[in-house]
C-alpha cells in the first residue's frame, strides 16, 4: 500500500504509549462499539507510486484531446504562456492555506491584492473580491447581493448561458428569490420586454456581454432601464473581451462578474474555474468572499490583510450574505500572472484575434452555405445554421478537430480564439464546402 | 464605566434621550468597550419607520458585528452622517456620538435609569 | 516589497503571440473601452523574480509545520500534481461528447465507489466547489426532499453551538432559519436540549462528529434518531472526516446527507485559499435530488451522463472542480483501504500524543481522548500574565511554525485549536511542543515580548482597524 505517514510501525507503537494507549483498538475505544467498523472498508488493495502512476494515466488515455479547439459556451481554449504555469506550480503558493496569519502570508495577501486590482483595470470598477468558484456562482452571488427588502425580484436575461443561468435559478430556489427571465429577441435581450417587466420592486437585471450567442448586447440601454428603477445592473463579462470593448463601469454596470478561467487557466474538463466580481464603491461591504486591504504594520512598513470581515460567515454567521470561505485563490494567482504577462498591450492582441479569427471563420462558413443565425455584432462566437451541421462536426471529429457546440435544429455555436490558426480555420472551411456540396 | 443620569437604557445597551421633540439613540459606553475599535455603521435613511426592540441598524468592529435595537417606535428625522466616514467616534464618546433622531415616536421599549442600568452591567460582568 | 504595478516601464512587454494571420477586423469605434486597461508593464524576468520574491513571504506545508485545527494541513503528494497535469485531463473540453470523455467521467464514477465505500453514502456530486458550497448543496437536497413529500412546514435547521459559522450562513442560505443549540458539559450535543427543539418545523440537523472540540459524540446514533423520528434529515459536515476513515462511517451513524472537504481529507492543496472540491454524498433514495448530471454505466458498458429525476439544479458550471478531484483519486488509489485506515489512525494517534504531552501546562478543554484534533483553552494563562491565544499564535510565527486555528469554537474561551495530521513525524511534533512550552515560559517571565510577537516576520502585526475603517483594495497609480 502507500502511505504518507512517515513513522514505521515501531515509532506508532512508541507513541501510542507516550499518549497512553495499549493498541489502536484502545486508543478508539471511545468510538461506541455498535458504529466502530469491524471490517475493512471495500476498497481495493493500496498501490505503489508508479502503479498508481500508471493507472491514473491510463484514465487520461482514454479521453480525447484535439488538435484544435472551435468550441467554447463557457470554456475558453487560450494560449497559456509558458511563465503563468511556472508561478503558480511554486509549492508555497500550491500549499498554503487562506493567508489568516497575516505575518507570514504577505506574500499570498499581495497576490490577492494585485489580483483584485488587476480586475478592478479590466472591468474599470472600483472594488474586487479575491474571487469565487466560478463565472455561474459569480453571478448568483450578485443576484442574491442585490435583493434588498423592498428590492425582491431579479431579471436575468434569456441570452446568458444556460450554463450560468441554471446555477443562478438553484441559488434562488435556496433563497426563495423571485426570479423571472427576460426574453431574448434575435438572439439579444429584449429592451421592449424589459421595459415591461421592470418595476420598483426589481432589484437588479443580468444580461451576459457578449452573450451565449457570441453576441454584443445593447449594455447601455440596458443599464439604463435598470437605473430607471433603482435596480442595479449586472454583467457577466468575459475578461479576454475588456481587454479591447467597452468597460462595464463605462456601460454603467454596479456589478461585473465572469468566468476567468480564459485568464491562464486550461479547459481541463470544466475545472478548476475563476468566479470574479468587482463592484462600484458602493456596495463594497455587500460583496461576498474575502478581500484583501493595505494597512501598515505596527513599524510602518505596508502591509496587507484580510480586511471587512465583519461581511463573512465567520462572524455574522447566519446573517451573512453568502456562507463562502474557501475561493480559488491559486485560480486568481493563475489569472494574475497571465494579466501580468500578457499586459495592456498584450490583452489587446489577444482581444483582437479572437474577434478577428472569429470573423474570418464566419465569413468562410457563410459562403460554404453556414450563414449566421443572428445579425449584430460579436466578439469570438458565433451561431451558424445549416443543412448537414451533424455531419460537418463528424468529419472535424475525424480530422482532430472539436468542432463547435451543437445547439440543435442544424443550428452550432462556434467559437474562436488566437490558438486557431489560419491554417486550421481554412480546414474547418473546406470542410463545410465539402459537406454542403 | 461611564452611565450618564440623565439619559434612559435597554438592555441591549443603547442608550436615549428626549430632547427637542425628538428621542435621540446612541450606544453606550459599555457596547463601544465590548465591541472593541468600530470600523462601519450601517444607519437606516430619514424617513424609515423603526420599531421599539426591533433592528435598525448594525456597527462592525475588525472581529464582531452587531445589530443595534431601537429603544422606541417612530420616524427617523435625522441621522448621524460623521459616522458612516468616523466610526471612531462612538469609541471616543459614546454619549456625543449619536446615531439617529427619532420623531412621531408613539411606543417605548422598556426602559432603565442609570441605577437600573448600571446594575445589569454588574450582573453581566 | 513592490507590487507588481511599481515595476516595470512604460511599453514594456513579453513576446507570447503570433502576428495575425487573418485580416484584423475592425469594430465600431463605439464598442471600444476609452483607455487600456492599467495592467503591468514588464519582461518576464521581472514576473519571475517578484513571484519568488512573494513565494519567499509565504508559509506552505512545504515550508514548516501547519497545525491548523479543523484545515487538515496534510502533506500534498507530489504524484497528485503530475496527474492532474496530465494533457489528456487539462486539454479536455466539458462539452465534448461523452463518448470522448470516457476517461473523465471514470475519474467521476471510480471516485464515487470509493467515497461512497469510506462514508456509507452511495451517490455523489463533484460540483461542490468547496466545503461551503457543499453545505449549501446538502441542505438544498434536504429542501428538495421536503417540498417533494410536499411538506412545506420544515422551516428550521439545528446547529449546536459550537458550529462553524458556515453551518448556519449555509442554513440560511436555503432559506431556513437557525436554531442553535447548547452544547453539554462534555462538548457534546445535549440530547435534552436536542429533544426540546426537534419538532414538525424541523428540516434537519447540521453535525460534524468528530465535533468542533475534536471529540467523537459516543450518542450519536440517539442523536440520529430523534432527528429522524421527529421527520428532519441528518447533514454530516464532513470537515473533520480525517479521524474516522476505516474506523467509523457517516452513513452508519445515521447521515442522509453529508460533504467532504477533498482539500482536507484527500490532500490536495489548499492553492492559499483554494480550489477545494466539497463533493456531497446521500443515501440512496435522495440521489434522485443531487444537481447535475451524474456518470451512469450503460449496457453497452460506456459511461453517459444522466441527470438525477428529480434534480435540484445546478450549484456550478460543469462538473466542478474536475482536476482536484483527480488529485484526491490520485491519493486515495494509492493509499487503498489499508492506507485510509492508517492515515485516520495516525491522525488521531498524533493529536493524542500532542494533547499528552502538553497537558501539563495546557490541558485540552474537554480532557479525554480527543480525535484527529484537540482544543486548550489559555484563559487561566491570559488572566495570569495578560498572554492571550493570539499573543501566543503570533509568537510561534518566530519559530516557522504555522499558528493552530485561534479563538474556535467559540464555547471554548482563548482557544487554539491544534491538528498535526497523520503526515507528521515525532521529531516536528516534539519541536512544536518544545516552541509552546517555551512561549508558555515566557509569558511569565517577559509577557511584554509576547504582546509584540512576532519579531522575526517580514511585517510585525499589521493594523486591521485602519485597514477595515479605510479600506484601500487596489492599487491606484499616484498622479
Amino acid at each position: 500500500m502507500g502511505t504518507f505517514v512517515p513513522g514505521t510501525s515501531k515509532e506508532q507503537r512508541a507513541l501510542l504509549e507516550a499518549a497512553g494507549y495499549t493498541s489502536f483498538d484502545d486508543l478508539f475505544s471511545v468510538i461506541p462499539e455498535s458504529v466502530y467498523l469491524k471490517k475493512p472498508l471495500p476498497l481495493e488493495e493500496g498501490l505503489s507510486e508508479m502503479e498508481t502512476e500508471q493507472s491514473i494515466r491510463a484514465l487520461a488515455a482514454k479521453n480525447r484531446t484535439y488538435q484544435a479547439i472551435f468550441r467554447g459556451a463557457g470554456s475558453y481554449d487560450h494560449y497559456i504562456p509558458a511563465i503563468v504555469k511556472r508561478v503558480v506550480s511554486k509549492e508555497t503558493f500550491l500549499t498554503a492555506y487562506t493567508p489568516y496569519q497575516a505575518e507570514i502570508s504577505q506574500g499570498i495577501l499581495q497576490s490577492i491584492f494585485e489580483y483584485q486590482s488587476m480586475i478592478c483595470a479590466l472591468t474599470g470598477l472600483d472594488v474586487s473580491n479575491a474571487s469565487v468558484y466560478d463565472g455561474a456562482t459569480a453571478t448568483a452571488e450578485a443576484a442574491e447581493l442585490c435583493v434588498e427588502r423592498k428590492k425582491t425580484r431579479v431579471l436575468i436575461s434569456d441570452s446568458v448561458a444556460p450554463e450560468v443561468k441554471k446555477v443562478v435559478m438553484t441559488y434562488a430556489f435556496g433563497r426563495d428569490t423571485d426570479i423571472q427571465v427576460i426574453p431574448e429577441k434575435d438572439g439579444k435581450t429584449s429592451t421592449e420586454a424589459l421595459k415591461e417587466m421592470v418595476g420598483p420592486e426589481t432589484a437588479c437585471v443580468i444580461i451576459q456581454q457578449p452573450n451565449f450567442y457570441g453576441l454584443l448586447e445593447p449594455a447601455e440601454e440596458i443599464g439604463e432601464i435598470a437605473h430607471s428603477v433603482n435596480a442595479k445592473f449586472v454583467m457577466n463579462c468575459n475578461p479576454i473581451s475588456l481587454g479591447l470593448l467597452k468597460t462595464p463601469a463605462e456601460v454603467g454596470a454596479d456589478l461585473a462578474v465572469g468566468e476567468g478561467q480564459p485568464l491562464g487557466m486550461p479547459i481541463g474538463f470544466g475545472g478548476p474555474y475563476l468566479g470574479f466580481m468587482a463592484a462600484t464603491q458602493a456596495l463594497m461591504r455587500k460583496l461576498p468572499g474575502r478581500i484583501v486591504g493595505e494597512t501598515t504594520d505596527s513599524e510602518g512598513r505596508r502591509a496587507y490583510v484580510l480586511t471587512l470581515q465583519a461581511r463573512e460567515q465567520h462572524i455574522k454567521r447566519e446573517k451573512a450574505s453568502s456562507n463562502i470561505c474557501s475561493n480559488e485563490a491559486l485560480c486568481a494567482l493563475t489569472a494574475a500572472v497571465y494579466l501580468a504577462a500578457m499586459g495592456p498591450q498584450g490583452m489587446k492582441e489577444v482581444a483582437e484575434s479572437c474577434m478577428s479569427k472569429a470573423h474570418y471563420l464566419a465569413d468562410g462558413l457563410k459562403k460554404a452555405g453556414f450563414g449566421l443565425v443572428y445579425e449584430g455584432e460579436f466578439f469570438h462566437e458565433f451561431v451558424t445554421e445549416g443543412a448537414g451541421s451533424e455531419k460537418l462536426l463528424q468529419k472535424l471529429d475525424e480530422k482532430g478537430i472539436l468542432g463547435g457546440l451543437p445547439l440543435g435544429e442544424n443550428r452550432i455555436l462556434w467559437c474562436c480564439t488566437e490558438k486557431n490558426t489560419r491554417e486550421m480555420m481554412d480546414e474547418v472551411i473546406r470542410t463545410a464546402e465539402e459537406v454542403a456540396r | 464605566m461611564n452611565i450618564p443620569e440623565e439619559l434612559k437604557y435597554t438592555k441591549s445597551h443603547e442608550w436615549v434621550k428626549e430632547e427637542d421633540g425628538f428621542y435621540v439613540v446612541g450606544l453606550t459606553d459599555y457596547a463601544q468597550e465590548e465591541l472593541s475599535d468600530l470600523v462601519f455603521v450601517n444607519l437606516p435613511e430619514v424617513g424609515d419607520e423603526v420599531e421599539a426592540g426591533e433592528t435598525f441598524a448594525d456597527v462592525e468592529s475588525v472581529k464582531a458585528a452587531s445589530d443595534v435595537y431601537s429603544p422606541v417606535t417612530g420616524t427617523v428625522a435625522e441621522i448621524n452622517e460623521e459616522l458612516l466616514d468616523a466610526p471612531e467616534k462612538i469609541n471616543e464618546d459614546p454619549y456625543g456620538a449619536w446615531l439617529i433622531k427619532v420623531e412621531n415616536v408613539s411606543d417605548t421599549a422598556p426602559l432603565m435609569d442609570c441605577a437600573e442600568y448600571e446594575k445589569l452591567l454588574e450582573e453581566e460582568e | 516589497m513592490k507590487l507588481i504595478f511599481e515595476r516595470g516601464q512604460e511599453g514594456r512587454h513579453l513576446s507570447i503571440l503570433p502576428k495575425l494571420d487573418v485580416p484584423a477586423y475592425q469594430p465600431d469605434e463605439a464598442l471600444l473601452r476609452a483607455q487600456a486597461p492599467a495592467l503591468p508593464e514588464v519582461s518576464e524576468t521581472e514576473i519571475s523574480r517578484h513571484y519568488s520574491a512573494l513565494e519567499r513571504r509565504a508559509h506552505g506545508v512545504n515550508n514548516g509545520f501547519y497545525p491548523l485545527g479543523s484545515c487538515t494541513m496534510k502533506y500534498n503528494p507530489s504524484i497528485d500534481e503530475e496527474m492532474a497535469a496530465l494533457p489528456g485531463f487539462t486539454n479536455v473540453h466539458p462539452l465534448q461528447a461523452e463518448k470522448t470523455v470516457q476517461g473523465a467521467l471514470e475519474v467521476l464514477e471510480k471516485m464515487e465507489e470509493k467515497l461512497s465505500a469510506i462514508t456509507g453514502l452511495k451517490y455523489f456530486t463533484f460540483q461542490p466547489a468547496a466545503g461551503a458550497h457543499g453545505e449549501f448543496t446538502g441542505l438544498l437536497v434536504i429542501k428538495a426532499y421536503h417540498k417533494d413529500r410536499g411538506d412545506e412546514a420544515r422551516k428550521k435547521i439545528i446547529v449546536p453551538d459550537s458550529a462553524h459559522g458556515t453551518n448556519p450562513a449555509s442554513a440560511a442560505m436555503c432559506g431556513y432559519e437557525v436554531v442553535n443549540i447548547p452544547s453539554a458539559s462534555d462538548g457534546c450535543v445535549d440530547l435534552d436540549a436536542l429533544k426540546a427543539a426537534v419538532g414538525p418545523d424541523t428540516a434537519g440537523l447540521m453535525l460534524t462528529n468528530p465535533n468542533t472540540v475534536g471529540i467523537f459524540d459516543k450518542n450519536i446514533e440517539e442523536i440520529t434518531r430523534i432527528v429522524h423520528e421527529a421527520g428532519g434529515l441528518c447533514y454530516y459536515d464532513g470537515a473533520n472526516l480525517n479521524a474516522v476513515m476505516g474506523i467509523a462511517r457517516p452513513g452508519d451513524m445515521g447521515f442522509d446527507v453529508m460533504h467532504l472537504n477533498l482539500h482536507k481529507t484527500f490532500a490536495t492543496p489548499h492553492g492559499g485559499g483554494g480550489p477545494g472540491s466539497g463533493p456531497v454524498g446521500v443515501r440512496e433514495d435522495l440521489g434522485k435530488f443531487l444537481p447535475g448530471f451524474r456518470p451512469v454505466r450503460g449496457e453497452d458498458g460506456e459511461l453517459h451522463l444522466a441527470q438525477p429525476e428529480k434534480s435540484l439544479g445546478s450549484m456550478r458550471s460543469f462538473f466542478g472542480n474536475f482536476l482536484v478531484v483527480v488529485k484526491a483519486l490520485t491519493y486515495v488509489t494509492m493509499l487503498g483501504r489499508e492506507g485510509v485506515l492508517e492515515a485516520s489512525r495516525n491522525a488521531v494517534l498524533n493529536a493524542n500524543y500532542m494533547r499528552k504531552a502538553l497537558e501539563d501546562i495546557f490541558p485540552a478543554a474537554f480532557p479525554v481522548t480527543c480525535m484527529h484534533e484537540f482544543v486548550i483553552s489559555l484563559d487561566k494563562l491570559h488572566k495570569e500574565t495578560g498572554v492571550s491565544a493570539l499573543d501566543a499564535a503570533k509568537a510561534l510565527l518566530d519559530y516557522g511554525i504555522h499558528p493552530p486555528t485561534m479563538y474556535f469554537p467559540l464555547i471554548v474561551h482563548e482557544a487554539l485549536m491544534i491538528e498535526p495530521t497523520e503526515t507528521e513525524t515525532k521529531e516536528t511534533m516534539d519541536e512544536a511542543i518544545q516552541a509552546i512550552r517555551e512561549i508558555y515560559e515566557r509569558a511569565y517571565s517577559d509577557p511584554e515580548s509576547l504582546h509584540h510577537a512576532p519579531h522575526h516576520t517580514v511585517i510585525g502585526r499589521p493594523d486591521e482597524v485602519t485597514a477595515a475603517r479605510k479600506p484601500k483594495l487596489r492599487y491606484q497609480k499616484e498622479v
